[in-house]
């Protein structure tokens, strides 16, 4: 007889469980959703930067024929927001257009061709205003006000000082300053905007497929914005191609998609270009940091002082959060005392930003590695050894209230020190026909989920159900949104896991409003912690079914019978019954079993009361990154090269190590891009990077070998140990690059990108100071 | 104007009245049904919509549909036999090479294109056949890895 041993997952290299849906094109994304009968949709969008509409004249548009419905602002007179604080958007601009590229009207017509020829018809006229590009234009005195409640064009103005700064100072052997600026990024995911809308005129009700992060944030919005019922709403969640942060909100498309629906009374399909959707934007916002930073002789840092300007576009968004998290996040990676954050969200006339991966903490991580590592310089200490000189010990609480339980960062470093040859390679690499090598390091850290939801409802934080029918499989309900970072996996191999099964029993049904319990979304690196942890509980509660159904069939105690998986019985000696018998047994008293798992964060994780909006940054676990990049920086072009990266990544536990191997990857191949190459720029507030190839992204050819080091830190909430590994190896790259450069060329670049023209222009300036001072000119 | 457009689609004979202004990539998309070739940018920015003609790697996004008269086009949904994924498909989804997926035809057709002129590509030359297609999940280090593990499936014998 062969011998019935559970199978295990947690840990392996599990490929993703919807791969083969994916490899084969069978995967459908909402694009795909094509039928007979389903009208096109487009989107008017405003030509200027900020002005008083006048006129949307909709009359010519309404005469092409084929058009079956035209919406404008005066169809939607309710705002939309992903803030309860801050609901001041509109799907279709009214009163005022406040970004060139703010929709205004949308058209829904027989084919694509009729749509874009109405939209070209429609006639718009605004008075225009001044319009503000820059966070100082819109904050100068006497500029005009974007929003009528916001005096200044100050989203948000946040201070807190913790300790005293001026002490922490006092107290410093060294104290230095320096000030940074990050252009504006996007997140670029591949799949460009869509929504297809259903309207059934007979019972009122909307169906809308949304390539979304948050279809609970969506069906939120849509109720909202159509007035309508909860439960006249149903939002399904189809296959999603990336999103990093740019679809954890309601975007206006699915709202036009709804209304123009409801309108035509038909299906519609609004896919945006790839023009339209980095205008949509939510980006990262470009940020301006001054950091002053008091240290010791011993690298110990005594004090730090921080001011934070964000352009944060036209409307509100999650931007209110950003500029706390930017501050928050200051704390939870070392043991800071006496700090003093200023942060400002400006409201200014470009597209709207929002929460990209790293959501708040990216800039700053940027601002402060680097001048931990100038600071490190000049003292005559490693950088590492600066970074040890500040460890925090958990468990422990910092200065805001932020709950550290795991703390894997010096176990990061000492990796990436290793692995990277850091100690005999470090300042040894030399230069070679005109190409300088460097090494770089930097930390960071990020959250795994906000422990309190932007939403707060009372309910648990999150909610799954697993289903056991006559079938003897095991589906698993959740509203967890899979937008390709593997949380569908996740969830099957956590239930099989404590099942003792193997993966194939397990079945995941995701993002249809009609069947999954509510999930507030993937975003914050909130899912494997929360969801998973709730899926942990639903899985325990069903063996707890299955072990009392096996006792009742073997006529043994439950707390005698052992799970084998495939197989329950009482004690070594017994033959036990199959899986499938204790599934039939287990039906004779409920029929169709379902039961749920549930999650809550604990109090003390939601970050406390110090200051206004303290509870941004609080989590149940933080994760921990270091850093180690290698660089080849050529003297004659500016170009800079990254060779190599070795990055640790503190996951807690790697529940998967394939996917998180594959997300600490695409995190710090992330930051590469904002570091070296991608800006979003505008003239006159046109973005004019508004493609793939002036926005840019690297290319394969571009990209280095990432060797990832997976730290287990344990933490004692998450689900087997585990917290995230999706954002935190992100911004330790920025930071990581620019040390490595000054390493290369003695050079130090505080703004990113560091594009080859900047590069190339520091070297140039560099030599010209040189000859001047030589008194060669 | 429409005229009538023959060629072998997925190795099936097809004709249909196609518009001269039709693209490959809608006719593919919403003609024949085959949604698995992507749209994922404005136009030959992107490489989501990579299908081979004749064997050859093309952006299906920047050919109009009329240009395939009398030629072999092949998208993601011909690939893989008798009810298993092909080399390269297994590669992607055994690697990680594909994590959300909406760039994965057009990497898979690229990778599939190689392989089929190169079964035994230096890494050099399987960065230049996929130099032209991003992706914005993996950092590209899994994507070389899986058309690597593709190499070495097809040289057992599983066709790319």
């Amino acid at each position: 007889m062969n011998r019935i041993v559970p199978t295990h997952n947690i840990g392996g290299y599990v490929p993703m469980i919807d791969g083969p849906e994916k490899v084969s094109g069978r995967a459908k994304y909402t694009a795909d959703i094509l039928g007979a009968g389903q009208l096109a949709g487009r989107i008017y969008r405003s030509p200027y930067s900020h002005g008083d509409i006048v006129e949307v004249d909709v009359s010519e548009a309404r005469k092409v024929p084929g058009v079956r419905a035209i919406i404008t602002g005066a169809d939607c007179d309710k705002a939309f927001g992903v803030l309860p604080i801050a609901r001041t958007e509109y799907p279709l601009a009214r009163d005022k257009v406040r970004y060139r590229g703010e929709p205004v009207a949308a058209v829904a017509a027989d084919d694509d061709t009729i749509a874009r020829e109405a939209i070209r018809r429609i006639k718009f006229t605004a008075r225009e205003l001044p319009a503000y590009y820059t966070a100082k234009d819109a904050l100068a005195l006497g500029a005009v006000q974007l929003h009528e409640k916001k005096p200044g064009n100050l989203e948000r103005d946040v201070l807190f000082e913790l300790g005293s700064a001026a002490q922490g100072f006092g107290e410093a052997d060294l104290v230095r300053e320096g000030t940074y600026n990050c252009a504006e990024v996007c997140q670029n995911q591949m799949e460009m905007h869509a929504a297809v809308a259903e309207y059934d005129a007979v019972r009122d009700r909307m169906t809308v497929h949304a390539s979304t992060q948050v279809p609970y944030y969506v069906h939120l919005m849509l109720s909202q914005i159509l007035g309508m019922e909860m439960s006249h709403i149903r939002v399904i969640k189809p296959h999603v191609g990336g999103g990093f942060g740019c679809r954890t909100e309601t975007l206006a498309i699915e709202l036009i998609a709804a209304l123009l629906a409801r309108q035509a009374n038909a299906t519609v399909r609004l896919v945006t270009t790839r023009e339209e959707t980095f205008i949509t934007h939510r980006g990262r916002p470009e940020t301006d940091i001054k950091l002053k930073i008091g240290m010791r002789k011993d690298g110990r840092i005594t004090a730090v002082e921080c001011d934070c300007d964000q352009r944060g576009g036209a409307h509100s968004g999650y931007g209110v959060v950003t500029i706390l998290y930017a501050g928050s996040m200051l704390y939870a990676i070392y043991d800071l005392h006496n700090v003093r954050y200023t942060g400002r969200r400006v409201l200014t006339n470009t597209p709207p930003c929002g929460a990209f991966r790293g959501h708040g903490t990216v800039d700053i991580r940027f601002a402060f590695e680097s001048l931990v590592d100038e600071m490190a310089a000049e003292l005559g200490l490693d950088p590492f050894a600066v970074r040890r000189a500040n460890l925090l010990t958990a468990p422990t609480f910092t200065d805001n209230d932020l709950m550290v339980n795991s703390y894997g960062l010096p176990e990061c470093l000492d990796w990436v020190e290793k692995e990277s040859g850091w100690s005999k390679r470090k300042g040894k690499l030399g230069k070679n026909n005109g190409i300088r090598k460097g090494l770089g390091m930097a930390c960071s850290h990020y959250i795994s989920g906000a422990s309190k939801p932007v939403n707060w409802t009372g309910e648990p934080h999150a909610t799954v159900k697993i289903k056991l029918d006559f079938d003897g499989s095991i589906v698993v309900l959740s509203g967890a949104a899979d937008i390709g970072q593997g949380s569908t996996t996740i969830l099957a191999q956590t239930v099989a896991e404590v099942l003792g099964l193997d993966l194939s029993r397990v079945r995941v049904v995701t993002g249809d409003s009609e069947v999954v319990p509510k999930d507030n979304g993937s975003y914050s690196s909130r899912v494997t912690f929360m969801v998973g942890n709730a899926a942990l509980d639903a899985a325990r509660n069903l063996k707890s079914v299955l072990v009392n159904a096996a006792a009742r069939k073997l006529e043994a105690r439950p707390e005698d019978i052992e799970c084998l998986g495939e197989l329950y019985r009482a004690g070594a000696q017994d033959k036990g019954a199959t899986f499938d018998e204790v599934v039939t047994e287990a039906l004779k008293d409920s029929g169709t079993i379902t039961v749920t798992g549930n999650y809550s964060t604990i109090p003390e994780s939601h970050g406390g009361k110090k200051y206004r909006g303290s509870a941004i940054g609080g989590t149940m676990g933080y994760s921990y990154s270091a850093q180690v990049v290698e660089v080849s920086v050529d003297e004659e072009t500016g170009v800079v090269t990254v060779d190599k990266v070795w990055v640790a990544h503190d996951c807690g536990k790697a529940l998967n190590r394939l996917t998180v191997e594959g997300q600490v990857q695409g995190s710090v191949w992330m930051g590469m891009g904002q570091a070296m190459s991608e800006e979003a720029a505008y003239h006159e507030g046109l973005m004019v990077t508004a493609n793939m190839l002036d926005y840019r992204v690297p290319t394969i050819q571009d990209s280095p070998p990432i060797e990832v080091g997976i730290i287990e830190s344990n933490d004692p909430h998450g689900p087997f140990g585990a917290k995230e590994a999706g954002e935190g190896s992100l911004a330790a790259f920025l930071p990581a690059l620019t040390n490595a450069i000054a390493d290369a060329i003695g050079i130090r670049f505080n703004d990113l990108p560091v594009t080859p023209d900047r590069v190339f222009e520091a070297i140039e300036k560099r030599k010209r100071a040189l000859e001047k001072k030589n008194g060669s000119g | 104007m429409a005229r009538l457009l023959e060629f072998t689609l997925n190795g099936r004979d097809r004709a249909d009245a196609v518009a001269d202004n039709i693209l490959l990539l809608d006719y593919l998309r919403e003609k024949a049904g085959l949604t698995g070739t992507k749209t994922g940018c404005d136009g030959g920015e992107c490489g989501a919509c990579t299908v081979l003609i004749d064997d050859q790697p093309t952006l299906s996004c920047l050919t109009l549909a009329t240009t395939v008269q009398g030629r072999r086009v092949d998208t993601i949904e011909s690939l893989g036999a008798d009810g298993q994924l092909s080399a390269v498909q297994r590669g992607f989804h055994e690697k990680l090479g594909s994590q959300c997926g909406y760039c994965t035809p057009g990497f898979i057709m690229a990778s599939a294109g190689l392989l089929r002129k190169n079964p035994n590509p230096s890494e050099a030359e399987i960065l230049e056949a996929l130099g032209s297609n991003i992706c914005r999940c993996t950092g590209y280090v899994k994507i070389i890895e899986a058309v690597k593990y593709a190499v070495a499936l097809n040289a057992q014998g599983v066709a790319p």
